[in-house]
């Protein structure tokens, strides 16, 4: 339980990956609110696909995924699947409980196996925090993190934050444009925050882009130092119910109740669970989430899960475009990137059009600018404006 | 850090006025007509981003001529470009494509044709979205240095360039000129 705390600082590696042109995405803090929106951007562009009959594009053919699954996982592994397939890369699969390290081959001999065949990227789950991170050192590959421990889980908040901002966007009239980031929201975060990977990539990705999270939960069950996290606490979930726009519930693990943490499981559905009565008092507005799986009846109550307004099925659905955009953020969109000498519009590589960067006309310009790395360069702007 | 610094288009020579521009689009929309005897099954699609503003004003030449407004598309290659990998490649904008392509006869329309990759890469995508009973090019540009079998159907000026320059459409006109590097301190 004290490993989460090792891995809540800055992460030394990126600025090493980056001179080696291979990206990660291990933590939403190697992101940046302008990267974020270029993922959505990206995501937007792959939301088009998915709607065609043939929802599939050549963008990262001949590229190889490797997901390696070391903790059971069903909706985030055929996500990532799903995702590097409709990008025509090609994919290897990895489970712990079929593979040699039954045999008690180390994580490290079955990372650098894996990196011997060649592979592009490897999404890592892990039930230890920071594995991703360490395995960074043992491949060639890009790593995406996909939920180690009680660490981090960064495809997952940029799912969440994409859908609440296609959530918004959906109530402008058609013409008008929706919201670029999430200020001026007040998102409650509920249940196991403590233990949960999914509560940390969120505060940090909603509060990027600007919304106010308040974390509710039995005291036990709240992280026990709030420092470093602009965000607020509390242990009573009424009280906070009228000012949100967001309600994001996290999943009771049944081991919680037996390792004496909560009550029981049917006290913290009527303290922190969304519950018939206060689904039926909701604010039809009021936005509600859940990772998944649901424990029905715990954290959500089986009606409260069926709301107009809860946004779970698209959750699943903005996953595998948020995954595409990822992948291809990581391996196609930037890709190792040495600004060559004669990098040129005119040479072989480019189409060489009039790709001047106008200002104003929001165009990627030719200058090789990265929108996930770089940061706030105006180009990078410019992109996700576009 | 070596962050990329940006490069500005400087114009050496401006080669079409924006009044030449507006002719040789009348002169295409005439010959887009004629070819295809008529609009029937037509669809105009510009690629993100030089060739949309043509596209656009290229149907409402042709409602002009004959009355009939032809479906307007808009395709991004980016997905489709065979050099993802070696340069950035971001899409500009969402792909519009508004209606089936199989039997259509679709206009694909671009501010420039150079090495001919981009349009490879749009046949590529067009092809997702329906077999087309034919795709015809239209340009206002063809700048040479082709570097695949493609040929454009309909052009606005035929401009012999060096690999170097670069050409820039806009409402205004056509330029030549060069990126020059923008030195950021």
């Amino acid at each position: 339980m004290t490993m989460t705390s090792e891995f809540t600082g800055a992460d030394p590696a990126p600025a090493a990956a980056r001179e080696s042109g291979v990206r990660h995405l291990i933590s939403v803090a190697d992101l940046d609110r302008e990267a974020m929106l270029g993922i959505f951007h990206l995501a937007d562009a792959f939301k088009e696909v998915a709607e065609r009959p043939i929802p599939r594009v050549p963008a990262l053919r001949g590229k190889t995924v490797a997901t390696l699954f070391f903790e059971p996982s069903t909706r985030t592994r055929l996500s990532f699947e799903a995702a590097a397939k409709r990008l025509s890369a090609d994919v290897m699969s990895f489970s712990a409980s079929t593979s040699s390290l039954e045999k008690g081959e180390s994580l490290r001999d079955t990372i650098e196996t894996i990196d011997a065949m060649g592979v592009d990227a490897m999404v890592v789950r892990h039930k230890s925090s920071g594995v991703p991170s360490q395995v960074r050192a043992w491949t060639k590959a890009s790593v995406v993190n996909g939920g180690d421990g009680q660490h981090e889980h960064p495809t997952q908040a940029l799912l969440d934050c994409y859908t609440i901002r296609e959530a918004l966007a959906d109530r402008v009239p058609a013409g008008g444009a929706g919201p670029e980031d999430l200020r001026g929201l007040r998102i409650a975060i509920v249940g196991d925050v403590r233990h949960s990977r999914v509560a940390r990539s969120d505060v940090l990705a909603m509060t990027a882009l600007g919304a106010e999270v308040v974390l509710v939960g039995p005291r036990t069950l709240l992280p026990p130092s709030l420092e470093g996290w602009p965000v607020k606490a509390t242990a009573d979930l009424d009280d906070v119910m009228g000012s949100l726009d967001v309600i994001y519930l996290l999943r009771i693990q049944k081991e919680r109740a037996q390792a004496a943490l909560l009550p029981s499981l049917e006290e913290y559905h009527r303290r922190f669970g969304l519950t018939r009565e206060r689904a039926a008092h909701l604010d039809p507005r009021v936005l509600v989430m859940h990772p998944g799986p649901m424990n029905r009846g715990v954290e959500i109550a089986p009606e409260a899960a069926e709301l107009p307004s809860s946004l779970i099925t698209r959750q699943v659905r903005n996953g595998v475009l948020i995954r595409m955009a990822v992948l291809f953020h990581l391996l196609g969109a930037g890709g190792p990137l040495p600004v060559a000498p004669g990098h040129s519009d005119s040479g072989p590589a480019g189409e060489g059009r009039s790709e001047v960067g106008h200002p104003g006309e929001g165009r990627f310009d030719v200058s090789g600018s990265e929108p996930g790395q770089t940061g706030a360069g105006p180009e990078a702007g410019g992109a996700s404006d576009a | 850090m070596a962050r990329p610094t940006g490069r500005v288009f400087v114009a050496r020579a401006q080669v079409m006025d924006a009044d030449e521009v507006t002719r040789a689009l009348r002169r295409i929309a005439h010959e887009v007509i004629e070819r295809n005897h008529g609009l029937a099954q037509v669809v105009v699609i510009g690629l993100q981003t030089g060739g949309v503003p043509l596209a656009e004003r290229l149907v409402s030449v042709l409602k002009e001529i004959e009355g009939v407004e032809v479906p307007l598309g808009t395709l991004d290659v980016a997905f489709y470009r065979d050099d993802i990998g070696l340069r950035p490649v971001v899409p500009e904008e969402v792909t519009s494509i508004p209606v089936d392509l199989t039997g259509a006869t679709v206009i694909l329309v671009d501010d420039v044709l150079f090495t001919g990759r981009t349009v490879r890469a749009a046949l590529d995508a067009l092809a997702d979205y329906g077999r087309a009973r034919a795709v015809q090019l239209a340009v206002m540009v063809d700048r040479g240095h082709r570097e695949l079998p493609i040929r454009p159907d309909y052009v606005g000026k035929n401009l012999p360039t060096r690999r170097d320059e670069v050409v820039d459409v806009t409402s205004e006109g056509v330029n030549i000129g060069e990126l020059v590097a923008e030195r950021s301190q």
